[in-house]
């Protein structure tokens, strides 16, 4: 089979691809084909440029530079409508069906069948293009069923059957088993095959290296937006495609080397559980001055908890110790009273102010506290506002530009830069790199550190374990929202193996 | 590292800076260069008082319509407020013992009724437009009641100053407008609650998180509209000296065109107190201009909405292209 797939000529070929928003490139001359018949896996860490290559070619947005060619033609693409019609199907990672169509509706919506006669929608025959289609995939969702009524994977399935209703030369599925049960995995491999066989180029992305080691025909790897290798069947294995995912030595921040043991107790969580069942249980102890790691897969409870400690979601059991004396923290209101920070995952929806200064975005949480009976002090606030541009390197016009005009990494500094106003105890930081360029990311490791050495307690929780393996001397893991276990690099041996063993709940001999 | 050491986004020059800040003003002044140039009776002294005036009350409106869109929200029933504690204030004034204490306690009232309005908003979590459109008729309804369905008239009436006397070359009623347009750009431009109120709006989320107090910010952005339109009630019973249950019917509707027209957004966190002034003052120009130009009335509707949907949308392509 390796050698059938490897003779046929690229259907889809991507060339010098670039993409460029606002002053940030996150697309620099990536070079990408796909050949009818095989699955290509498209792999690299968060922000390495996967989800907008492949945006870029669904039409979601234009590329910068770049052609594109399909079956010896070249492919201009204006828009999704383009590329649906030219073969090319996007399956997003995002589910975007309407939840309150039926599933058949939701199938052939914008293609729907009509009546020879009469024009109108034709639901008998609607039902049974939908049936069919389902059927490939899972036949015991029924065409009639409403989309809010299914699970998540079961909505999944549909979007897939979405998909399909056109004839596809070049399928696209961004993280496909995200949301799936290991069952319902295993039947998506079986069509992914299927549809491989009949000729189709799919495109695979995705994190999770047992399902690329099974399926793919190639693996392409970008790295900070650019091609980092590409490896075929029989030339890849795990360390290779991590090797050129991580492609720099992990290097070590001598600082965060300390053992825990020597330092009090900061923040202390005791027996934590949330009340819709996604954190169970959890103790952690965090040192003045320390950075504790927090790891785990998508759904672990990482954020969950974090959450929990912010004051943000309710605990239904549980305590938490500052500095040793115990507290409420109810509301994120009374966390940041209380002196703890967090810095949440999603910096564009749940902690910029966009449209607003940077200036404004930086002072938000120091203006309440520093006014004088509600009237501002805007002395005050610039001066924090310079001091902060400075000492974080942020780079803007001035103050006064608008938050939203900035590059991401810029961005998370003024975040930071709010968090640490009020001279937290306890920073949590969800994420802290999520979308940040390479230059940014070592400014803001770096930026950690010394907010740690300052004494204040460092949660990060990342989903990159070379990050973790940087930053943090000691690595708590969840799994399934109970902690599996903490990883301590002065005792253990501490590598992304072993972590990723705890937090698939396979503890490795050695630690059990 | 090259991309985050690259110069950041480029910033706009002092003439986009500018056309952005003017906002719709550009707009305003083309209008009145329009009635200027197309009536001889438009562009005086005596007339541009009258303007004013005719602004006024649309103006308190509207000031507080601001900070409630800014949060995302909207109040239909300003103009029921305005008639209901108009009808307040004039019986109040009837009755020898409480005649002092008239515009207290209508303003009182209606503060108390916008920030029972803010409290279902922010702590029931049902729809701004929903619940003022409860409020909008019910109030209405209270009016009616209040006044027993007739009109409310007090030929003696303690506060007819404030709708009839002058300031120097200017009527209170343009003082008192002028008054909350300032005071409101305090609030939004100095305090740690006009701060509060964009960032709601802006991005309730992030401000939550932020340890925002987002139910205060909503309850007090109401109740200051409710405020607002009290004392519209009390400007407009002044003038008249009388009120009934059906004063400033529509009002509300003025109200929300001004503040559109400057430039707040419906989507929250964006606009300003500058821009309603300039929207409040475009929507009394028209009214002016065209009654001037002997206009019918009904052309003058078809007229002022048409202005209304064409200044947004150009004002829409140009800040589209400022970015």
């Amino acid at each position: 089979m390796t050698e059938r797939v490897e003779s046929a000529a690229p259907v889809l070929v991507m060339r010098g691809i670039t993409k460029q928003f606002g002053g940030v490139t996150v697309l620099r001359g990536v070079d990408f084909n796909v050949r009818a018949g095989e699955v290509h896996a498209l792999m690299g860490e968060n922000g390495a440029g996967k989800s907008t290559l492949m945006k870029i070619l669904g039409g979601v947005f234009p590329a910068t530079a770049g052609t594109i060619s399909l079956a010896g033609r070249p492919l201009i693409v204006r828009g999704p409508s383009d590329a649906l019609r030219a073969g090319v199907a996007l399956i997003h990672q995002e589910i975007s069906l309407v939840p309150t169509l039926s599933v058949a509706e939701n199938i052939l919506l914008g293609a729907e069948p009509r009546h020879r006669v009469r024009r109108s929608i034709d639901r008998e025959r609607m039902r049974e293009e939908a049936r069919r289609l389902l059927a490939a995939l899972d036949d015991r969702i029924s065409p009639d069923a409403a989309v809010s009524d299914l699970s998540l994977a079961e909505q999944q399935v549909v979007e897939i059957a979405r998909a399909l209703r056109h004839e596809n030369r070049i399928l696209v599925m961004d993280e496909p088993t995200a949301a799936l049960s290991e069952r319902e995995a295993e039947r998506l491999f079986a069509l992914i095959r299927r549809l491989r066989d009949q000729g189709v180029g799919i495109v695979y992305i995705s994190h999770r290296m047992p399902e690329v080691e099974r399926l793919a025909d190639r693996v392409t790897v970008l790295r900070d937006g650019e091609h980092a290798g590409e490896l075929s069947r029989g030339g890849f294995d795990r360390t290779r495609i991590v090797a050129l995912m991580v492609g720099r030595a992990v290097p070590e921040l001598a600082a965060a080397h300390r053992s825990a043991a020597e330092r009090p107790a900061r923040l202390e969580v005791q027996a934590l559980s949330d009340t819709v069942g996604r954190v169970h249980s959890v103790d952690l102890k965090v040192g003045a001055g320390e950075i504790l790691g927090l790891a785990g897969l998508m759904g672990a409870g990482r954020s969950e908890l974090a959450r929990l400690i912010a004051g943000i979601e309710p605990r239904s059991a549980g305590r938490i110790r500052l500095d040793g004396e115990e507290v409420s923290l109810d509301s994120p209101r009374a966390a940041f009273a209380a002196g703890v920070a967090y810095l949440p995952e999603d910096r564009k929806s749940q902690g910029l102010f966009l449209q607003r200064s940077a200036g404004e975005n930086m002072t938000m949480t120091l203006a309440g506290p520093s006014s004088r009976g509600g009237v501002l002090r805007p002395t005050l606030l610039r001066d924090y506002g310079r001091r902060a541009v400075a000492a974080f390197g942020i780079r803007l016009t001035g103050l006064e530009q608008e938050a939203r005009l900035l590059s991401g990494g810029n961005q998370q500094k003024l975040l930071f830069a709010r968090a640490l106003a009020l001279e937290p105890r306890v920073l949590l930081l969800d994420e802290p790199t999520r979308g940040v360029d390479v230059g940014a990311k070592q400014e803001i490791y770096r930026k950690i550190t010394e907010i740690a050495a300052s004494g204040v307690a460092v949660v990060v929780i990342s989903s990159e374990l070379p990050e973790l393996l940087l930053l943090c001397p000691r690595i708590a893991v969840l799994h399934e929202g109970r902690l599996a276990g903490v990883l301590d690099r002065a005792k253990d041996d501490v590598t992304q193996e072993t972590l990723m063993a705890l937090a698939t709940g396979h503890p490795p001999d050695a630690l059990s | 590292m090259k991309a985050s050491t690259a110069t950041p986004a480029r910033a706009p020059s002092a003439t986009r800076r500018w056309l952005r800040a003017a906002g719709i003003l550009p707009v305003l002044l083309g209008v009145i260069l329009l009635f200027a140039l197309l009536t001889p009776k438009f562009l005086t002294a005596d007339n541009a008082v009258n303007v004013a005036r005719q602004a006024s009350i649309n103006l308190v409106l509207a000031a507080g319509m601001t900070l409630v869109i800014l949060t995302r929200g909207i109040d239909l029933a300003a103009g029921s407020v305005l008639g209901m504690c108009a009808v307040i204030s004039v019986m109040l004034s009837l009755s020898p013992a409480l005649a002092p204490l008239a515009i207290p306690l209508a303003l009182l009232a209606g503060a108390a009724v916008g920030a029972g309005t803010g409290a279902v908003v922010a702590y029931g979590g049902l729809p701004p437009f929903i619940v003022t459109l409860g409020t909008y008729t019910a109030l209405r309804g209270a009016a009616y009641l209040l006044a027993d369905g007739r009109t409310v008239i007090n030929n003696d009436l303690g506060f007819a100053w404030i709708g009839n006397d002058y300031l120097g070359p200017l009527p209170w009623l343009v003082v008192i407008a002028l008054a909350v347009v300032t005071v409101v750009g305090f609030l939004l431009r100095r305090t740690v609650l006009g701060l509060h109120i964009y960032a709601v709006g802006g991005n309730p989320e992030a401000a939550r998180l932020t340890g925002v107090n987002v139910g205060f910010t909503l309850v007090s952005v109401y109740a200051i509209s409710g405020l607002l339109s009290a004392l519209g009630g009390v400007m407009s019973a002044s003038r008249l000296y009388s009120a009934n249950g059906q004063l400033g019917t529509g009002y509300e509707l003025d109200a929300i065109a001004a503040v559109i027209l400057g430039g707040t957004s419906f989507a929250g966190g964006i606009g300003g107190i500058l821009g309603t002034l300039y929207g409040a003052l475009i929507i009394a120009v028209l009214n002016n201009g065209l009654t001037l130009m002997n206009v019918s009335y009904f052309w003058q509707l078809v007229v002022k909405g048409l202005v209304i949907v064409i200044a947004v949308a150009s004002d829409r392509l140009r800040t589209r292209h400022l970015g």
